[in-house]
């Protein structure tokens, strides 16, 4: 019953689409000053059917109502509340769902949002918008609907994979959908604007806060997903370059250069053509995104759904966009004439373009990285991997150079700015970021000149990230997102270079000595919990001043479904986390062993967290 | 109960020689199977999956540093068993020109760009 | 104006010219398999006879058929228990040895798989450490290879239990 009133709230809503877009078109010409209150009831309509039509998978899978054939696949009767609901999202029809609700949503908010607007502007960005909506509606009626029904209705589901049960990946999906869904407003705005020839500051003014609002929740969710890797998965790593990975990151990129340069477009009418582009890009990329991870065209751990005609669906509908966005732009944009000018060197809009352009490289180098395995394997048949070490290549170098830009480039004048003969304050913290990085290098295990030349250039940018606090005139999200974006850098180099790793065999009752600590083996014990059993390994670590720290890892085997896993257990304080993690062997009494020192890991997650709010007081400041 | 002991402290002492004496020769089997994707867990690579065919790839990864092959030789060889798929780190050939140099060519090609637009004011 | 439309064709080409090859990658299979890394020599190994622990050269079994079916098995392996009727049937109708790989397995547990489920080998070998598997190109098991005894190349490999097609297709290729 639910389920059907859920199905038919999704049909209702495409009839809406259907009206909005006609009647919104009928309407652009119209010269009246007020938003046409017939379109305006209708997206309200949508929004109501659609929140109607996810609440109704939402009760489903709360009330494990098995006859959703979603559910019975996702959820289980003993599965704890608070994941019935993470669920929702938790697989591929409703995390559909979960867009379609976010798309709408940012619509609607976007319509309040703009009261005093040209609605030539609004009507089109409404129409774009609403195109985008009915596609998502289209794919999810015919390829993914959320309430396929199964009969005879079974008692018990297939149950949620324990891996999934976990908290940080429970909210990672709809902070990250925000963070997705928000550049489908840019889009659909950016196109509006292209062809009511309004690309400037004042659209500029308006749309930051979209940018800004979809740059924080994509720097959180993918924060969220980072953190689950590390404390979930238990290999001690928060990135691995896989594809799903990347495919979060590509667009954060393009984002990151939008936010700057939407800017300058507001300050100064400049890069118009610059934030057209990367208005397109950002929301290509999410919805390659999108087409990536739910095609099964990539080979990755973390994709969803493996169904080619998925996948077929989504390619034409992203390349359908994506070729009226192009033809859009085609047939309005301004001609010829050079409406451009030239910046002079040294000014705050070059400073934009160079980060544009480091922005611009790192994000080929992970698109090029993640598809480029698809190309050759469709015009060779040859398979090859792109994994870790290919991004590290390509990329750390060229962030020596860019952490010295990020350096300057924040504190240059708009316009033009002079170059002041000796710069005291800089040449201290030149040499200061020398002398640090010296120290660093000679205590520890870092072999290579290079890495001891990032290291520096990392701390170069710290302290002169520092400097811009005690700066009147630099705005204070800035000077907080920056130096916080500072620390990150630095926290992953220094995480990188002091991580110290333990990988044995071992027995209970073994002790082995690790550089300056012992690891002890002290036992195991036994329990039962509600779905699953598990082994607890009884672990003591002493470091050369007595210092003794305990750890309980544990073997899980849970019963729906029958999956085993290693949780580890991670010790976390301000200055490091330590870490063990164990796994049985095949002979029953041996175990493999690792354990990991892992200093100011914490600080990646609290930079992030800082970084992100550095954008957040941005937004609020624009609200006012 | 004496004779357990024996036998379990030999095998701590010879745990240990091997752990202190042979610490390059472990970076560089860690470093060798990082580099390798095991085949039948495959998100994950040899030195993180405990599949048998990780183990097994680890031991071969021990014989043959013992038997002094170089590192691009065990990739070699098991380039040759299982195809280039098994390396993470794709190696510039005919293969990976493009992979390799399409984003420094759109780099370069990024900074003629900033270079058209960008003057010098007296 | 010209220019523009230049420059119009070329990105909505190279569009296009995308959009076909995931189109084409969509039907690609993600998941990696060693497939079709076949017509490989397999190089000579030695080995130790299940049962009476004699060592064997792999080059000097069956020297006087033509063709041999290498299956890697345990004990251990699940789909290795489904198939092994199959690779009976298998044995049963053709007149090509068999020769068992038992891969990383404890001796009573390997003897007592084929008390239960039967003995369909010619000759069973031991790879104790899975070094052998490595050698000719394995990584899982069950894994099933049709070899060419006289230049010792895999011409099939089949990954995964045998089923009564793969049957009739060893038998069509060893006629």
């Amino acid at each position: 019953m639910i389920s059907h009133l859920g199905s038919y709230s999704l049909i209702f809503c495409t009839i809406f689409a259907f009206l909005i877009i006609l009647q919104s078109a009928k309407l652009i010409e119209n010269q009246s000053k007020i938003f046409p209150k017939k379109i305006y009831t209708i997206i309200t309509l949508q929004l109501f059917f659609v929140i109607f039509s996810f609440s109704c998978l939402l009760i489903a899978f709360v009330s494990s109502d098995f006859s959703n054939i979603t559910v019975y696949n996702n959820s289980h009767t003993e599965k704890p509340f608070f994941y019935k609901i993470s669920g929702v999202w938790g697989n591929h029809e409703g995390s559909l769902l979960l867009w379609l609700l976010v798309l709408v949503l940012f619509l609607f908010l976007f319509i309040l949002d703009t009261k005093n607007y040209d609605n030539k502007y609004k009507l089109l960005t409404v129409i774009f918008q609403e195109i985008i909506i009915l596609g998502f509606l289209l794919f999810i009626i015919i390829t993914s609907n959320p309430f396929d029904y199964i009969f005879p209705v079974p008692l018990e589901g297939l149950g949620l994979n324990p891996i999934l049960q976990d908290p940080a990946l429970a909210i990672h999906p709809p902070i990250l959908y925000i963070g997705y869904v928000g550049t489908s407003l840019i889009f659909s705005s950016s196109l509006a604007a292209v062809i009511n020839n309004t690309v400037n500051s004042e659209w500029a003014k308006q749309i930051k806060k979209w940018v800004f609002l979809s740059w924080i929740f994509l720097t959180l969710g993918i924060m969220l997903g980072s953190i689950w890797a590390y404390y979930e998965l238990g290999w001690g790593g928060f990135w691995f370059w896989d594809p799903v990975e990347n495919v979060s990151l590509m667009p954060w990129f393009c984002l990151t250069a939008l936010l700057h340069t939407i800017l300058v477009l507001e300050k100064r009418n400049a890069l118009r053509n610059w934030t057209i582009v990367l208005s397109i890009a950002t929301f290509s990329l999410s919805m390659s995104g999108t087409f990536l991870v739910r095609s099964g065209i990539l080979n990755s751990i973390h994709t969803f759904a493996n169904d080619p005609s998925r996948g077929v669906f989504i390619l034409t509908f992203l390349f359908f966009l994506i070729f009226l966005a192009i033809i859009v732009l085609f047939i309005y944009s301004e001609n010829d004439k050079k409406t451009s000018n030239n910046f002079n060197i040294l000014s705050k809009e070059t400073a934009v373009l160079v980060n544009n352009w480091f922005m611009m490289y790192f994000l080929s180098v992970v698109l090029i990285g993640t598809i480029y395995p698809i190309f050759l394997e469709v015009f060779t048949n040859e398979k090859i991997s792109v994994g870790p070490p290919f991004y590290q290549k390509l990329m750390i170098p060229f962030l020596i150079p860019f952490f010295i830009f990020m350096s300057f480039g924040p504190r240059v004048k708009w316009i033009n700015d002079k170059l002041k003969k000796i710069n005291y304050t800089q040449i201290i913290v030149f040499i200061s970021s020398l002398i640090i990085a010296y120290i660093i290098f000679t205590n520890s295990s870092v072999s290579y000149l290079f890495s001891s030349f990032l290291i520096a250039a990392s701390i170069f940018l710290v302290l002169n990230s520092l400097r811009d606090f005690f700066s009147k005139s630099i705005q204070i999200p800035q000077k907080i997102s920056h130096f916080s974006f500072s620390i990150l850098i630095l926290s992953i180099l220094l995480n990188g270079i002091y991580s110290e790793e333990f990988n044995s065999n071992m027995k209970v009752g073994d002790e082995l000595k690790f550089i300056d600590k012992t690891i002890k083996f002290k036992g195991i014990n036994f329990d039962e919990k509600d779905n699953y059993k598990l082994l607890r390994g009884d672990f003591e670590v002493i470091d050369s001043g007595k210092n003794t720290l305990n750890f309980n890892p544990e073997i899980r085997i849970y019963n729906q479904p029958v999956i085993s896993t290693s949780e580890a257990d991670i010790k976390t304080n301000l200055f490091n986390d330590n870490f063990i993690v164990f796994t049985l062997l095949k002979d029953n009494e041996i175990f493999n062993v690792r354990y990991q020192h892992k200093p100011f890991m914490i600080w990646i997650w609290i930079s992030i967290i800082m970084l992100a709010f550095g954008g957040t007081l941005a937004v609020i400041k624009y609200g006012k | 109960m004496n004779k357990k002991f024996n036998i379990i402290s030999l095998i701590i002492f010879f745990l240990f020689i091997n752990y202190s004496f042979a610490d390059e020769k472990i970076k560089r089997i860690d470093k060798v199977s990082k580099n390798l994707r095991c085949l039948i867990c495959q998100g994950q690579s040899v030195y993180d999956s405990q599949s048998e065919f990780a183990l097994s790839i680890r031991d071969l990864i021990i014989k043959k540093i013992d038997e002094g092959e170089t590192d691009d030789e065990i990739y070699d060889y098991l380039k040759v068993k299982y195809g280039d798929w098994i390396i993470y780190d794709p190696k510039f050939d005919k293969n990976t020109i493009l992979l390799w140099l399409i984003p420094l060519i759109l780099f370069i090609f990024g900074g003629l760009l900033i270079f058209r637009k960008v003057i010098i004011i007296k | 104006m010209v220019n523009k439309k230049i420059k119009l064709f070329l990105i909505l080409s190279s569009l296009i010219f995308i959009f076909f090859t995931f189109y084409l990658g969509l039907n690609k299979n993600n998941y990696y398999t060693t497939e079709n890394i076949v017509y490989k020599k397999i190089e000579n190994f030695e080995s130790y006879e299940f049962f009476s622990n004699k060592k064997i050269s792999f080059k000097n079994i069956s020297p006087d058929k033509k063709y041999v079916i290498l299956n890697i098995w345990s004990s251990w392996c699940l789909p290795c228990r489904k198939e092994h009727k199959n690779l009976i049937k298998l044995r049963e109708n053709i007149k090509v040895d068999l020769i068992g790989l038992n891969y990383k397995d404890k001796f009573e547990n390997a003897k007592s798989f084929l008390s239960e489920l039967g003995n369909p080998y010619d000759i069973i070998l031991k790879d104790k450490n899975g070094l052998i598997s490595i050698e000719i190109g394995a990584y899982g098991v069950p894994e099933t290879y049709l070899i060419n005894n006289i230049n010792k190349k895999i011409i099939k490999k089949y990954l995964g239990p045998i089923n009564e097609e793969n049957i009739k297709e060893i038998q069509s290729l060893v006629k």
